[in-house]
């Protein structure tokens, strides 16, 4: 689904297999080591929801999750019920205007479990993107994880206001840190671009 | 055609009981940032906080710039913790753009980032003690942070914005003599706060202040998604330095503060006693630094990605876990970076402490949570 995250697959997954080539000087002949407790958290959510996900990355502390809009309410779901994790660090929206999608990532740490103290989980899904946005109105709309993990419910706010991703179901989707008369594009698309550069 | 206001700005009246009341933004009591407030009487019935007045589009700046032009201006969110803000750019930029940091560096920066977890906690303090009425506890945080300040100022060059944590070390080697200086400038100030337990901590109006006023449960702060002293006071054990090491914090001994009543007391408390645990940790720093060697990997100009990447980098700041997420799609400019902060983080639980607390504890119920309003907006 995501282009971002195919080059990592690719380094990835294959080297685990296969033997190392003989061509050991190459510093990119070192074989990859996935990390075997953050395989096991992905496997998990694999196993769970089998095509529905897909594995970015593995890589040391950090597993990244692709999801489409359909079911990210569902694997919030599972990943708070079924793998301990409690809080949401940080939502983050980016802008891929070649692929008319925008991309809402969410940073999942968990405070409870001391085996998963070093571990986010970052969970990706896309909005579609509309070249002339009307924020609210339009069909750049995704499900709120805010009742799932209510850390999210300013940080979905945030980027409501600055992708124009309405977020159904989300109690409060009002503006957060944009002055309340502002007219012009969400701030952070690519396609606002700051004046002079 | 009458002038509409928009919402929140006109003084709604709920019914007869409830007024509402701006807090801000310029109010002393606020920083730079509103408080909608709902009263009955005395007591707050609901909190709707509004940040942005300081939203400066930090975000959206460092799209335009390349992965070092972007140190100066990420930093100014908190100037006051300007290494610590900038610190997990600087990881993540590390770690896009595959540099190696020498072994000196990551000591130095350690110490620069504990010294100016220390300059931000004495600022905070020293408005704490203002928000309390408490005009000594607002001088001497003031004045003893001129010491650390110094310091600062030995080994950057500056005295507040440092932009001293560069991708692949800091910008200069500590001057000649630091290490001495450093270890006594840094023992009289952990006397000198020791000092502050008598005068504000076990004082007995402040006490009686901030007991059992904005109690946050641990479940709550759990649920909230809060971080640093706020989680800590609550009783979540809970801090990077020990959890997720980043650098060499992995080979310093660092002790975690945690306090399970989760009150504005606690709150109060907890960086306090990170000071004295930073006191400890430059200490050790200083010891196991190596003695001679280079603080910086020579880069390259215009440093890129190696195509598309992204990366998350999470460190402990003055007020809590602060991070980095950045996108780089292999220009000299990174494609997108967020900073998820602590002080927004905190934000959401501030409505639900109020909720029920008398006006006159909203003060130091706001300021408990280590709020920093420039931060939040970014």
């Amino acid at each position: 689904m995501s282009t971002e995250t195919e080059t990592p697959i690719a380094d990835d997954t294959p080297e685990v297999e296969s033997p190392p080539k003989p061509v050991a000087k190459k510093l990119e002949a070192a074989p990859v080591v996935v990390p075997a407790f953050e395989k096991s958290i992905s496997d998990k959510i694999v196993e769970k929801f089998g095509d529905k996900v897909e594995v970015g990355f593995i890589k040391e502390d950090r597993v990244r999750i692709n999801v489409g809009r359909e079911n990210v309410h569902d694997v919030a779901e599972f990943i708070r019920d079924g793998l301990n994790y409690d809080h949401v660090e940080s939502v983050s929206g980016v802008d891929y205007p070649q692929d008319n999608e925008i991309e809402v990532v969410y940073h999942i740490g968990s405070y409870d479990d001391s085996s998963l103290a070093r571990q986010i989980l970052v969970l990706a899904t896309r909005a579609q993107r509309e070249t002339n946005p009307i924020p609210g109105n339009d069909a750049t709309r995704l499900p709120t994880l805010r009742d799932v993990f209510y850390s999210v419910e300013f940080h979905e706010r945030e980027v409501f206001e600055m992708f124009g991703v309405f977020f159904e179901g989300h109690p409060d989707n009002r503006r957060l840190l944009l002055p309340e008369d502002w007219a012009d594009l969400p701030p952070l698309r690519k396609d606002f671009a700051i004046k002079g550069r | 055609m009458t002038f509409k206001l928009p919402p929140g700005l006109a003084l709604q009246k709920v019914d007869e009981r409830i007024m509402t009341l701006n807090v801000g933004p310029q109010h002393p009591g606020s920083g730079h940032m509103r408080l909608i407030v709902q009263i009955d009487g005395d007591y707050i019935v609901a909190c709707d906080p509004d940040p942005g007045y300081v939203h400066r589009g930090e975000e959206k700046m460092a799209e335009y710039r390349n992965y070092i032009l972007n140190i100066p201006h990420l930093e100014r969110p908190v100037i006051h913790d300007s290494c610590n803000v900038l610190y997990p750019y600087v990881l993540g930029a590390e770690e896009i753009l595959g540099i190696e940091v020498p072994e000196r560096a990551k000591y130095v920066r350690v110490i620069a980032s504990e010294l100016n977890r220390c300059i931000y906690i004495m600022y905070w303090l020293a408005i704490y003690g203002i928000f309390l009425g408490h005009s000594t506890m607002f001088m001497w945080p003031a004045g003893d942070r001129e010491l650390l300040i110094d310091l600062m100022e030995k080994m950057t060059g500056a005295r507040v914005t440092h932009a001293h944590f560069i991708p692949g070390g800091v910008r200069n080697d500590l001057p000649p003599n630091f290490e001495d200086v450093c270890l006594r400038q840094v023992n009289y100030f952990e006397k000198r706060i020791k000092e502050y337990a008598a005068i504000f901590y076990d004082n007995p109006i402040l006490i009686a202040r901030t007991r059992d006023t904005g109690v946050l449960s641990r479940q709550d702060a759990i649920r909230y998604g809060t971080t640093g002293s706020v989680l800590r006071a609550s009783g979540v054990d809970y801090d990077l330095r020990v959890k997720e090491p980043y650098d060499v914090y992995e080979e310093l001994d660092v002790h975690t503060n945690v306090m399970k009543e989760g009150d504005s007391y606690a709150r109060s408390k907890i960086p306090w006693l990170d000071m004295l645990e930073s006191c400890n940790i430059i200490r050790q720093a200083l010891q196991k630094m190596p003695k001679s060697g280079s603080v910086r990997t020579k880069l390259k100009p215009n440093p890129k990605g190696k195509g598309l990447d992204s990366v998350y980098k999470r460190v402990e700041s003055g007020r809590g876990s602060l991070g980095c997420y950045i996108v780089s799609d292999g220009k000299v400019e990174p494609y997108r970076v967020k900073l998820s902060v602590p002080s927004f983080r905190n934000l959401i639980a501030l409505p639900n402490l109020l909720r029920g607390e008398k006006l006159g504890n909203m003060p130091s119920v706001y300021w408990s949570l280590n709020y920093w309003p420039v931060e939040a907006d970014r």
